[in-house]
């Protein structure tokens, strides 16, 4: 898939952004994770029904983009690809979701529309969170943040070779792919027939590649952990981060904050 | 096939993770406990395979369209089902941070729907079953195939299902099934087809592996009934807690009511045992959910120039309704929204003006 390689190209690139120095950079791996989690947690525990207490949470990929120095066009461009499947499913609600629950002028707008729209608008939030989350954080530092807040040794070691070896294995992968597309002229011979040879051969040569790792850690003391040579403590500024925003995420959560101000704005012009 | 947070509510999506956190911590202290260094390394690499195998395609004999590795079966095969397990939930962990694949809360049904049903249903109940004590290359295609397809029928059913259970989608559960169980037959025959033919490579070049992943512990004195019972008694448990501290639900109920019967005779014992029922609600949910039932109060509205007529005491009622009723549905609802949009934008740009300087 063309797209995969696009996709590795864009995983660097937002690998490379958590080289970033800045306030948001230089906190706690965790305040963050934790901070994602709620402000995800509080988007979607939103009825079904609501759009516009929505869009006060947009204050928090706002201010993270701005003050973690991210360039906002490739964070937005990723978050518009928004998952085929969130948009193949919602696009039933205005079918099945008819009953009208809005009426603007002579148009009456139906609570499918208006939770199909809800739908969009937490798919945005949640999934530009995310992205938030590890372009000023950086994957190897969320991995030692899960870690820290419970999660199993091996798995996180998992993660990390995960990680590490995404970068080289789809690079053979990719090599090899070409190298078959410019022997099969019109497209003859990518059939499952050299597809499954293809792949076998790279799996068993990613096979010996594990085996030479591992005693390649094993010559170097490797006893089932790695060690982080950064140690960050989780201090006063992190405290105060994940204070002030899970302060704002449940008073959104609470009270619409749309709904105040429109309702000041339209009382003040009626 | 990827579940995502837009779709989901907080209980599903909790105790989804509950569960999922749940196996993983189960699975590391088996792969811990079986000592097998070596399986370290494997997992990773053979994880970051699963990535550079779905650069490669193939063409689909009969349609022309291109098809590729899924993971989940093939992983289990090589590496048994704790481990395979393992692998699954790290690929998904980096797709959900990187490709968009969901997102936080949806990984735990991701994990769940992909890893656990190939890794503990389909591997050990259906795959091993097929090929035996001696395996051969047509039992190993013929076991691949089926696998494949029960393990993605299973995996869909499981998005449906978690779908449907959180309400965030209006697709009503028999259209949500015709739907996506024969899309996801079509793509388990893919799967098993790829499956069946990079495995029967793997067995007739380096046999060794494809025994060693056999001989490896079976499931043991730990019968897989005995966890499912135990995951589905702590994902009920996290559910009930997550859905009484944020109560979001929208009361389908008394919407249904509305709409089959219309309110008038139905009105006053509602209001007056929905007002109990409010008031108790916000007594004991930490985050009352205010809007509750705002689909049935805005119909309601509508309706309520007869009812006024009809019941003139019912009129202070509609007053006192009448603020709390349009949490996200009206007009100045909307330009609030509009207003708040903007202001969101305005203070990213302001704090950004604000850092350039100061780091300038």
């Amino acid at each position: 898939m063309a797209s995969i390689h696009n996709a590795v190209l864009d995983l660097k690139r937002l690998d490379l952004l958590a080289n970033g120095n800045s306030s948001i950079h230089r906190l706690d791996a965790r305040a963050k994770v934790l901070v994602t989690l709620i402000f995800t947690i509080c988007v979607v525990s939103n009825d079904r029904y609501e759009l516009t207490a929505l869009f006060p949470f947009f204050i928090f990929p706002v201010a993270m983009i701005s003050l973690a120095n991210l360039p906002p066009l490739f964070i937005m461009k990723k978050i518009a690809l928004l998952c085929p499947f969130v948009v193949a499913v919602g696009i039933f609600n205005p079918v099945f979701d008819r009953v009208i629950i809005l009426q603007l002028g002579s148009i009456g707008i139906s609570g499918g529309w208006i939770s199909f729209a809800s739908i969009m608008a937490r798919s945005t939030l949640t999934v530009g969170a995310a992205f938030i989350l590890v372009a000023s954080t950086g994957f190897t530092a969320v991995c030692q943040a899960l870690e820290g807040l419970g999660m199993p040794k091996v798995f996180a070691v998992q993660l990390l070779f995960l990680y590490r070896y995404i970068f080289v294995l789809t690079e053979e992968s990719g090599r090899a792919s070409r190298a078959r597309e410019l022997r099969s002229c019109g497209k003859k011979g990518q059939g499952i027939h050299s597809f499954g040879s293809l792949v076998g051969h790279l799996l068993l040569r990613t096979w010996q590649r594990a085996e030479r790792i591992h005693m390649a850690m094993l010559a170097r003391g490797f006893t089932g952990a790695f060690h982080a040579s950064r140690q960050s403590r989780f201090g006063i500024p992190e405290i105060r981060f994940v204070l002030a925003w899970s302060a704002l995420f449940i008073f959104l959560r609470f009270q619409n904050a749309s709904q105040l101000l429109g309702s000041l704005v339209t009382g003040l012009f009626p | 096939m990827h579940m995502a947070d837009a779709l989901l509510s907080p209980a599903v999506g909790g105790a989804m993770w509950a569960v999922s956190a749940g196996t993983i911590a189960y699975c590391s202290a088996k792969v811990r406990a079986e000592l097998d260094d070596s399986k370290i390394p494997l997992m990773g690499v053979l994880g970051a395979f699963i990535f550079a195998a779905q650069m490669i395609n193939f063409t689909i004999p009969v349609t022309g369209s291109s098809g590729h590795l899924g993971g989940g079966l093939i992983l289990a095969i090589l590496l048994g089902p704790y481990a395979a397990f393992l692998t699954i939930a790290s690929v998904l962990m980096v797709q959900a941070l990187f490709f968009a694949d969901g997102g936080l809360l949806a990984l735990g049904c991701n994990i769940f729907n992909l890893g656990f049903f190939p890794a503990f249903i389909a591997y050990p109940l259906l795959y091993k079953k097929i090929i035996g004590a001696q395996p051969t290359a047509t039992r190993i295609s013929v076991a691949a195939m089926i696998a494949a397809i029960a393990g993605l029928q299973m995996g869909a059913f499981g998005v449906v299902l978690e779908t449907i259970v959180s309400g965030v989608s209006s697709l009503p559960f028999s259209t949500f099934v015709v739907m996506m169980q024969p899309i996801h037959l079509a793509i388990g025959i893919v799967e098993g087809l790829v499956t069946a033919s990079v495995v029967s490579f793997v067995y007739k070049a380096r046999p060794e592996i494809m025994q060693s992943a056999l001989n490896a512990r079976p499931i043991g004195n730990h019968p897989v009934r005995k966890i499912v019972l135990a995951f589905l008694a702590a994902a009920v448990v996290t559910g009930g807690i997550i859905s009484l501290l944020a109560s979001e639900n929208p009361d389908g109920l008394e919407w249904a009511i509305a709409k089959v019967t219309g309110h008038n005779e139905l009105k006053e014992p509602e209001n007056a045992l929905h007002g109990s029922l409010k008031v108790l609600q916000e007594k004991i949910a930490i985050l009352p959910d205010y809007s509750l039932k705002k689909p049935a109060e805005a119909t309601k509205d509508k309706l309520q120039p007869e009812a006024v007529q009809n019941h003139p005491s019912a009129k202070p009622e509609t007053k006192s309704e009448t603020p709390k009723n349009p949490a996200g549905t009206t007009v100045s609802g909307l330009a609030g929204g509009a207003i708040t949009l903007g202001l969101a934008f305005l203070i990213g740009f302001i704090l950004k003006r604000r850092n350039q300087n100061g780091t300038s």
